[in-house]
């Protein structure tokens, strides 16, 4: 997960970096015009090599350009789909039926996995400390094994789709009030396979 | 006899004081002794004489030592003279010998003295002139005579076995004096920080067992020889099981860490671990011959349900489970095949709490868990007979109960201080006591009576 996303995000860097500081590209064509409109034979040929020296140059420095820009959005809309992807479920206190509101989570996440097939996914299942700690693994396998069911029976081949407990053993929030609960009784989706270039759905 | 007066005097002063703990209210014993400790109940008074100062440093450990162990059995009204260390002098060796030969001691013990404080019994101890050996005299006071002499040889007091061979000399005055085994020479698993520490059943001595990197160790146990433990190490939603041996350290791993496995259980017969799988369709016990490491059997079939965390009868022909196939996990029995699964602790549908962390006490007369009780867990016992479940704790959440080798003595995981600490209740009293102040503690497992020679091999 972690290198892929840095990579993308360098890429990003890398392409702002190089539109921003080139300096603002020369007038070349206007310089031409004027220089032929003098008639000067000899400094025309000049003029002329010289313009097409740069006009190279110019078309060189525009396809590295467009070639920077286009990594550079493709960056942003991997970045899109894979934060759309990654986002969490949470779940009820001891349970782990897919709540109405999260079922709009996993149909994008249906959408994109439809849209990139070459993407594989885990999906993660995390308790709140309330339970018991043993317990919670196998609570932690019905919720993430409760999403896949999800994306399975909406199309998902379910060989993309490995499912992990985690029970209580990695809170997001490790306070102990009904807000870090909350926050940790959760799936976590992560790209294992194919995450390197998203399309957006 | 003016001080045995005196003695007397104090003691029925303060036993009106202190009514016996029978409920989950005790604070931690802050140990506050005013002239005679005294405690009245029914249990047996025991005098335990200082050891001779010819024993040097190892003196006042051993004292303390098989002090706390004989107090920590909760099986005897212990009666102890103030200040009794500074005031060595007048010790009860001078006042019932006068010319102290310890020798002469045991035949001239000031019987009606320790009659009248109380006590049922004395424990004196002497060493024997050119030799290391300690002769451990067990007193009966109301018969006049000599019980038994328990010849006690220890190792150095640095060295690795001395405070177990303490432990065991404890056991063998309980088993002296009141014919039942004891529970001093037994340790406790437990984790923090996803490592495994063991620590002796008095609270002292604790070392690191394991410590897998970034691997956390989680359902320690213990064979029922105390020979081996198991255990299971978690990564990254896996889950592999190993044992290993008590002694050396040594370890193999029993599964192969694919998927996830846990709460690993010996069979009573050593023969066989019986564990809980995650995989994609929940949650079920299988059975695995570590023996012969083959022969995966799979005992529950949930389907749309969980059964997780198994613990046998001590005589191996029945298994305590939990499942969710009502909903709720709740604690329910089967034959060791998988076979004749029905419910065992009774429960209200949609009313009783969650049940969880089943474990079947060594005398298989009852079965410790912990129960969800208005939003918290509370530990609660379950008569195996008569499957009627009572609850034992009401302070704080109180969680993982596990038996000691006595069936009588718990120890759990409390938050009553205010952190998840490792406490130990007695049941026939109801007296609670902290056994370690470090927090953030989990799953413990009470070991069996360990054996004199440790086991080299998982």
């Amino acid at each position: 997960m972690k290198r892929p996303l840095l990579l993308a995000v360098g890429l990003v860097v890398a392409g702002a970096a190089c539109g921003g500081n080139k300096p603002a590209p020369a007038p070349a064509p206007q310089a031409s015009a004027n220089a032929d409109s003098a008639a000067a034979a000899k400094a025309r040929q000049d003029s002329i090599a010289a313009a097409e020296a740069r006009a190279r140059e110019d078309s060189e420095r525009m396809a590295r350009q467009r070639s920077a820009d286009s990594l550079a959005a493709l960056g942003h809309t991997t970045e899109a789909v894979r934060s759309m992807l990654g986002t969490l479920i949470h779940f009820d206190f001891d349970k782990s039926n897919i709540r109405s509101g999260d079922a709009s989570i996993l149909d994008q996440k249906i959408q994109i996995l439809q849209a990139n097939p070459n993407v594989r996914i885990e999906i993660d299942g995390s308790c709140d400390e309330r339970g018991s700690v043993e317990y919670n693994l196998a609570l932690g396998n019905r919720r993430a094994n409760a999403a896949k069911q999800y994306l399975v029976t909406h199309g998902i081949e379910a060989g993309r789709i490995d499912t992990k407990s985690y029970g209580e053993e990695r809170p997001l929030d490790p306070a102990h009030n009904e807000q870090a609960w909350a926050q940790n009784r959760r799936d976590e989706f992560q790209i294992i396979a194919g995450g390197d270039e998203l399309k957006q759905p | 006899m003016r001080w045995g007066r005196c003695c007397v005097a104090l003691a029925g002063l303060v036993a009106v004081s202190r009514p016996l703990v029978a409920q989950d209210t005790a604070a931690i014993d802050r140990g506050v002794r005013i002239g005679i400790t005294y405690q009245p109940g029914v249990r047996p008074g025991l005098v335990l004489l200082p050891p001779p100062t010819t024993l040097g440093p190892v003196r006042d450990s051993l004292r303390a030592i098989l002090w706390r162990d004989l107090d920590y059995s909760d099986r005897y009204e212990l009666i102890s003279f103030a200040g009794s260390d500074s005031i060595q002098v007048s010790a009860p060796h001078s006042l019932s010998t006068p010319h102290a030969r310890p020798s002469v001691a045991l035949a001239v013990l000031n019987y009606p003295l320790y009659r009248a404080l109380g006590a049922d019994f004395a424990v004196t101890i002497a060493s024997r002139r050119s030799s290391d050996t300690l002769d451990i005299t067990v007193h009966d006071i109301v018969a006049g005579s000599v019980r038994r002499v328990l010849p006690a040889r220890f190792p150095a007091l640095t060295a690795p076995g001395f405070r177990l061979a303490v432990h065991r000399v404890a056991d063998r005055i309980v088993e002296a004096t009141l014919g039942v085994r004891g529970i001093a020479a037994t340790r406790i698993l437990y984790l923090a920080s996803g490592k495994l520490y063991r620590i002796d059943q008095d609270g002292a001595d604790m070392k690191t067992l394991v410590s897998s990197g970034d691997r956390s160790i989680l359902s320690p146990g213990w064979d029922h020889e105390g020979n081996r433990i198991t255990y299971t190490e978690f990564w990254s939603g896996h889950g592999q099981l190993f044992v290993q041996a008590a002694g050396s350290g040594k370890r193999r791993a029993v599964t192969d860490g694919k998927t996830l496995d846990f709460t690993p259980e010996f069979s009573p017969d050593g023969k066989t671990i019986v564990f809980s799988r995650a995989i994609e369709e929940g949650t079920d016990i299988y059975a695995l011959n570590i023996g012969d490491n083959c022969c995966l059997q799979r005992l529950t079939v949930g389907r749309f349900s969980d059964n997780l965390s198994p613990t046998y009868s001590p005589d191996g022909q029945r298994i305590a489970f939990v499942s969710t196939r009502a909903g709720a996990p709740q604690v329910y029995v089967m034959a060791p095949d998988g076979t004749d699964q029905q419910l065992f602790a009774p429960f209200d549908y949609g009313v009783t709490g969650a049940s969880n962390a089943p474990d079947w006490s060594p005398d298989g007369q009852s079965v410790a868990f912990h129960r969800e009780v208005g939003g918290t867990l509370q530990v609660f016992v379950l008569d195996a007979r008569n499957r009627t479940a009572r609850q034992l704790t009401s302070v704080g959440r109180n969680e993982d109960p596990t038996w000691a080798p006595d069936s009588r003595h718990l120890a759990f995981i409390s938050d009553r201080s205010g952190y998840r600490q490792l406490w130990v209740i007695d049941i026939e009293t109801g007296r609670i006591r902290p056994l370690l102040l470090q927090s953030g503690v989990r799953l413990p497992a009470w070991s069996p009576l360990l054996p004199e020679t440790e086991a080299s091999t998982p």
